[in-house]
């Protein structure tokens, strides 16, 4: 894309951020040292991929989660929130286990989507070792299948408090 | 003048220990504007730190005390780089002058304190992320010594206090090709050094591109908090360098309650405009292939030795 075509873009779209909704209730187990930030650490544990789609567009412009203090990182060590989606494969089961381990304290671990609640559509699948709680502790649960990225951007309002 | 040059050199850090924080903070907050996105708000980086600093650190197995110490030698340096640039006046401790190579030798050991840590813990990533922030730093330290290096022939000195005087003594001399050409040089010697784009992303999640990002994967809690302080205390600092050289106007020549009140606020304003001039053109800009690199640091060292072949021939 050329620059001056770049700029018009820029000035005509301006703000596609939408107005930011009340603050939901805090989570009533949040711990005190995450408020006002967030770093989140995304594993797909054996999802459909619907569910990243809506995680896409929860950081995306329009939910825009980045102005409540929640931020994507590459490396569970920086995270305080595991983001776990999918039923979690027996090829997933250690590395989900290691992830949340490698996680410094306090962390949260939240499961989105169905499949991450109850194994949703894939129950009783023969590569599904089970939902996301039976292997580790789960804090909050976002259900839907997939959820809207406003129930995800809810979701992580209560740890926030923003 | 001794008690005066404590204060601005104490001076000097504090308020790029305060000020650093929020200009990441503005920059990232440009960005998200002109992305459409509301953006996190300016005291973000800070809300990041302290939730940080109240974390435990967990260390990958087999860690040696590098990754305790290494975070810490880098933000002493930072801080000591913080210090010795004149970004609020020109006074300076007689023993510790802040010469270009002091300057320029406080950098280098943040930078290789950055690559142990990376790669202590044994990860490939880290490792690669070193490997490649050494590549970077053979090829900008240089430039950083050559350009500034170019601006000190006509004062005669090295030391940065006394650049920043001349400057403010004779302003036609901003404007002289030979400043052009060595702050060009020295701009794109400081986006390489401080690991922003074209150079590196700072918010990539693509481990295969990092640069400063890969060697900081292993870091967790507090020495997280410490590397990505030590990071925006060497942006602040250079960055505030580079705003000075450009625009010497607000620093204080004498240590007084108000000239440095009027220096404070003069550094907060270049910085917020520079930051925001860096953060809109890196909206436009796309991460250059790593291979590319070498060529793009290569002209700005070229642009440099230009500056001092320049401000020789115009001195002779």
């Amino acid at each position: 894309m050329s620059l001056t075509r770049l700029v018009g873009l820029i000035r005509r779209s301006g703000r596609i951020a939408e107005p930011a909704p009340a603050i939901p209730d805090g989570h009533p187990g949040r711990p005190t040292a995450l408020a006002g930030s967030v770093q989140i650490r995304h594993v797909d544990a054996g999802s459909c991929n619907g569910c990243e789609i809506e995680v896409g567009g929860a950081f995306g412009p329009v939910y825009d989660a980045e102005r409540y203090g929640a931020r994507l990182v590459a490396s569970p060590r920086h995270a305080d929130v595991v983001l776990v989606t999918g039923v979690v494969t027996h090829n997933m089961l250690e590395p989900l286990r290691r992830t949340v381990e490698a996680t410094p304290r306090p962390r949260l671990v939240l499961a989105v989507g169905d499949c991450a609640r109850n194994c949703g559509a894939f129950k009783g699948g023969y590569g599904v070792a089970g939902a996301v709680h039976d292997v580790v502790d789960v804090d909050l649960e976002v259900p839907g299948c997939p959820p809207e990225p406003s129930a995800i951007v809810e979701a992580l309002r209560r740890v926030t408090g923003r | 003048m001794s008690a005066g040059a404590a204060v601005v050199t104490v001076g000097q850090a504090a308020v790029l220990v305060a000020l650093s924080p929020l200009l990441v903070g503005v920059m990232r907050q440009v960005r998200a504007r002109l992305e459409g996105r509301a953006g996190a708000g300016v005291l973000q980086p800070w809300r990041d730190l302290r939730k940080l600093l109240g974390k435990e650190p967990l260390t990958a197995d087999g860690v040696s005390w590098i990754s305790v110490a290494g975070p810490l030698v880098l933000v002493a340096s930072s801080l000591l780089l913080c210090a010795l640039t004149p970004v609020l006046g020109t006074a300076t401790l007689d023993r510790v002058p802040n010469d270009l190579f002091v300057v320029v030798a406080a950098l280098l050991i943040g930078t290789v304190a950055l690559a142990l840590v990376g790669l202590d813990a044994g990860t490939a990533f880290g490792g690669m992320g070193s490997s490649r922030h050494m590549t970077i730093a053979a090829l900008v330290e240089p430039t950083v010594l050559v350009s500034v290096y170019a601006l000190s022939i006509p004062v005669g000195s090295s030391v940065l206090s006394q650049i920043v005087e001349a400057r403010l003594d004779h302003p036609a001399t901003i404007w002289s090709p030979v400043s052009l050409l060595a702050l060009l040089g020295l701009a794109i010697a400081i986006v390489a050094e401080t690991a922003r784009l074209p150079i590196d992303n700072p918010s990539t999640h693509l481990e295969v591109t990092m640069v400063h990002e890969a060697m900081v994967l292993e870091s967790s809690g507090r020495d997280l908090a410490w590397l990505e302080l030590g990071s925006w205390l060497r942006l602040g600092a250079l960055l505030g360098l580079l705003a000075t050289l450009l625009a010497p106007w607000g620093v204080a020549t004498e240590v007084t309650a108000l000239g440095l009140a009027v220096a404070v606020g003069a550094l907060a304003l270049k910085l917020a405009l520079i930051g925001s001039l860096l953060a809109t053109v890196e909206v436009f800009l796309a991460k250059v292939r790593l291979f590319r690199v070498p060529e793009l640091l290569a002209g700005s060292f070229v642009l440099a030795f230009l500056a001092v072949t320049a401000s020789y021939l115009v001195a002779s």
